[in-house]
Formats: C-alpha cells, sequence, structure tokens
C-alpha cells in the first residue's frame, strides 16, 4: 500500500515537472533571441548568422570602428535599392539601423519562413565592396 | 635622439595621405584624397624627406587639381613636428629634374581623420590649405576626421590603427578649392609644404597611399631620400614588391647648392647621399612602409616598416614540435633510469633513520 502510494507520488511529481517544463518553454518560445554581430575594420563577424522563423531575434551590433557604419538585412530586391538610395541616416525600420562610430545599436526582426536566405550589407559608399556583407539564413527548424 | 638619417620620409608620405579626406580636388603628395562624395581621387606625389643632424625634413606638395569646395587628407607622422611652414619653390621640381630629365607628373595625396579625443598640436594656414597636427589613437583621429567633415573610406579603421600603434601623430590637411580659385590658383598648382620634426625614426608612410583603394588600384608615387650617407632600406626595393630603386648615388655638387638655395632649406648639407624610391605597384602590396636607416649601422627597423608592432610576441607556431618531442623524450629516459637506479640499489647498507 506504502509503496503504492510512494509510487503514484512520485509519477505526480514527474508529471507535475514535465507539464511545467513544457509550460514554460511554450512562454519562452517567443521571446526574442539575441546575436551578437561586432563590426570591426569594417567587416561583419560572424559573416554568417542563422535564425528561426516566425520568432524575434534582437540582434545587438556593436561598432568598434571610428567611422559610422550600417547594418541593412534584406533581399535582392531591398539592397538594390540601398545602393543608389540618399537616406542618410537609418533608424525607422528595424531592419535598416545605422551605428555610428563606437557605438552600439539592438534591433528585432522576425522573419517570415519564406525569408529563406538573405544579406546584410553596409551601403556606406565603398563598404560592401570592401567586404561589408554577411549572410543571414532563416530556417524553420533553427 | 638616434641619428638615422631618414626618420620622416614618413611625412611626407604622410601629409599625401591626409590629403585623402578632404572633399575638394587638391593632391598632395603620398597621401590618398577623398572628396566630399566619397570619391578618391590620387595624383601621382612627390616627396622628399631628408635626414640630417637629427631633424627630418619633409618637403611635399599639395596641388589643386580643380573642382571646388573642401579636400583633406591625413599624413601618419613619425613625431612633432617643430615646423610647418610654406616649402621651397624649386626643391621637388629641381629633385625631378635630377634623376629624370623630363619632368614627371608627380603628386598622390592621402588624407585620414580624427576624432574628438585627438589633440590639436599645431595649427598653420598656408595659401589654400589648413594644416594640423594631431595627436590621438585611430579612434581619436577618426573621431576628429568626421568632426570637420572628412570622409573616412572602409579601410580607413585598420590603417589608421596600423600607424597609431608605432605614432600617434598625425597630420591633417584642408584644402579649399574655392580659396584656391580666389587665389587665382590653376589647376596643377602646388602649394609646397616643409615639415620639420626632430626624430631618431625615420620611415616613409607608403600604405598610407593604398588608402581608399581597392587592392587591383595601382599606386605611384616618387619619394626622395637626401641622407649623409647610402641608407639601408626596409623592404628592399625589388621592383616586384611596389617599389622599386630607380637612383642611388652621391648628390651632385649643384643639386645640394640649387637645394640648399631654396627658402628654408639652408640645412642641406654640403655632401650626401641621393636616393629615389619609385612607388609603383597595386594597393594590395603596399602593406608595409620604408624603414631607413641612414645610421651606416644597415639595420633599418622591422617597426618601422610596418612588418612588426611594438611589444609584439614571438607567436608560440615557432617553437619547434619535434625539438620539443626530443626533448621531453630525454626526460623520460632519464627519469625511467633514475628509477631502475633506486630499485637496484641495496637497501640493507642504508642506515637506519635516514
Amino acid at each position: 500500500m506504502r509503496g503504492r502510494a510512494a509510487i503514484g507520488l512520485g509519477l505526480g511529481l514527474a508529471i507535475a515537472v514535465l507539464t511545467g517544463i513544457g509550460a514554460n518553454a511554450v512562454a519562452h518560445s517567443n521571446d526574442p533571441i539575441e546575436v551578437a554581430i561586432t563590426i570591426h575594420y569594417s567587416h561583419f563577424e560572424p559573416a554568417t548568422v542563422r535564425v528561426p522563423a516566425g520568432r524575434p531575434v534582437t540582434f545587438v551590433i556593436t561598432n568598434t570602428d571610428p567611422i559610422d557604419h550600417e547594418w541593412i538585412v534584406g533581399d535582392a530586391a531591398t539592397h538594390e535599392r540601398h545602393r543608389t538610395g540618399t537616406e542618410p541616416v537609418h533608424d525607422a525600420r528595424p531592419t535598416e539601423i545605422t551605428i555610428p562610430a563606437g557605438s552600439q545599436k539592438r534591433t528585432t526582426v522576425t522573419f517570415a519562413p519564406s525569408a529563406g536566405s538573405e544579406q546584410y550589407i553596409c551601403h556606406l559608399p565603398g563598404h560592401e565592396a570592401y567586404g561589408m556583407v554577411g549572410t543571414l539564413i532563416v530556417a524553420a527548424g533553427a | 635622439m638616434r641619428q638615422r638619417r631618414f626618420g620622416r620620409l614618413g611625412l611626407g608620405l604622410s601629409t599625401a595621405v591626409l590629403a585623402l579626406f578632404l572633399a575638394v580636388t587638391p593632391t598632395l603628395a603620398c597621401g590618398g584624397l577623398i572628396g566630399p562624395n566619397g570619391a578618391v581621387n590620387l595624383l601621382r606625389t612627390t616627396t622628399l624627406a631628408g635626414y640630417h643632424d637629427g631633424v627630418e625634413h619633409y618637403v611635399t606638395a599639395f596641388q589643386f587639381a580643380g573642382g571646388g569646395g573642401a579636400f583633406g587628407s591625413i599624413t601618419p607622422l613619425p613625431g612633432v613636428p617643430t615646423s610647418v611652414v610654406k616649402g621651397g619653390d624649386w626643391t621637388l621640381q629641381r629633385l625631378i629634374r635630377e634623376t629624370n630629365p623630363v619632368a614627371p607628373l608627380a603628386f598622390e595625396s592621402a588624407s585620414d581623420a580624427t576624432r574628438a579625443g585627438a589633440v590639436e598640436l599645431m595649427t598653420v594656414k598656408i595659401d589654400a590649405l589648413d594644416l594640423t597636427v594631431l595627436k590621438g589613437g585611430s579612434a581619436d583621429i577618426g573621431a576628429w576626421a568626421t568632426a570637420h567633415g572628412f570622409r573616412l573610406p572602409p579601410d580607413a579603421p585598420e590603417v589608421l590603427d596600423f600607424y597609431a600603434k608605432r605614432s600617434q601623430i598625425f597630420l591633417a590637411a584642408a584644402f579649399d578649392a574655392d580659396a584656391a580659385k580666389s587665389r587665382g590658383q590653376q589647376l596643377g598648382d602646388g602649394t609646397p609644404v616643409h615639415i620639420t620634426i626632430p626624430t631618431d625614426n625615420p620611415w616613409v608612410p607608403l600604405r598610407i597611399l593604398a588608402l581608399g583603394k581597392t587592392g587591383g588600384e595601382s599606386v605611384q608615387a616618387d619619394v626622395y631620400l637626401l641622407t649623409d650617407r647610402a641608407p639601408a632600406l626596409l623592404p628592399v626595393p625589388t621592383g616586384e614588391n611596389g617599389i622599386r630603386l630607380d637612383h642611388s648615388a652621391a648628390a651632385s655638387d649643384s643639386l645640394l647648392a640649387d637645394l640648399h638655395g631654396d627658402r628654408g632649406m639652408e640645412w642641406v648639407p654640403s655632401s650626401g647621399w641621393l636616393t629615389k624610391v619609385a612607388i609603383d605597384g597595386t594597393a594590395a602590396q603596399l602593406g608595409f612602409d620604408l624603414a631607413i636607416d641612414a645610421s651606416g649601422a644597415g639595420r633599418p627597423s622591422a617597426i618601422d616598416a610596418g612588418f612588426t608592432m611594438p611589444g609584439a610576441v614571438v607567436p608560440a607556431a615557432a617553437v619547434d614540435l619535434s625539438r620539443l618531442l626530443l626533448a621531453l623524450g630525454f626526460v623520460g629516459v632519464g627519469l625511467i633510469g633514475l628509477a631502475l637506479m633506486a630499485r637496484a640499489r641495496p637497501s640493507a647498507g642504508r642506515p637506519i633513520g635516514w
């Protein structure tokens, strides 16, 4: 009798713990995950980032250089538009950020599963040609 | 102060570099030029770096290449100058004629930038040029340049770091094209600048000439060295490394007399050695500066050339792994031998109580 009670109590505790974990996981699945990107000597580090689709991603971008930079993520059409754009500063859209010299910026973006692979580029004059290009991979299971 | 002959060839080149940052279109010797719209405008530059009695005399010119507005450049210097004045009228032209009967084009410039943390050690206005001697790290210089309207190219952070680790003295030059026009300056007119720098560590900045250029773009400049004796150079100009030795001989009496007679050139000695180094390579090749030892010791500094940085540690990869394993093997064999000897030793004879 005492043995059955102990087993029952154990099972109950296990179920409670597992349920709690599951609920906790559900509660945090929409919390942003954080991705750090450093700009040094006019290059992005890392140059490739993998993020999950459908979940907010907070990018923490640190510019260690003594000159301004941009972090603009998007498809080919977005980048083509910025190559000839005239906006001196970007701060209106979370996917288009200006990071002044020696500063840090945070921006949160949720990517749709259809995003696939995109690029993040600095479109200040000469910066893209110098190598300020990174790849962002949006994956369902990432 | 060490008596190296050519402490400040680098200054000349540096000055040219400074030119890179201003927006107007003058060209600085040995420097890069950057317009207000970020466009790089480089011309061939001629620079004289003379070293005598522990003082480097850097003579370069900023050439008016048309346009309007402002233009600038930043040049790294080997030390704090005691004076920045208008250069002589014919020194650079005379040097060209000495080594090339048909005067070639010369002039390239470079520019640089500085930041709010930079200390302005000296400001001088020469014709349409505003010259500022700055002291600061790469971040300071970058901030200063940005605050003063310079647009730095994307390679500037790395290049400024390259120089600031060895010398935190820079010369920023801002060229006012509108002022040049109002002064009646014509296209191609140059404003020579003579920078006097006491130094025991002569070098000529070459890497700064590639500032703002892509790896395949060509860099061309002429650097004249006037020293007491034939200098030893590092790297050795081979032609294949982007620098070429075009002239190396005792300076002629007529040249020395002509240079000595120019404004501010009284320092030119009665005898000396003239060297001409032609910069003719791609931007990717110029990852170094020109270190000069004119003392006769024949040991130009690898640090001055930028091949190593002050305080650099020998990389661990320099350890010979095979030798290390061999040494460990000997130690192991020795320990085993000692153990065997200890076991074989008769214990009966050992005094009790030891």
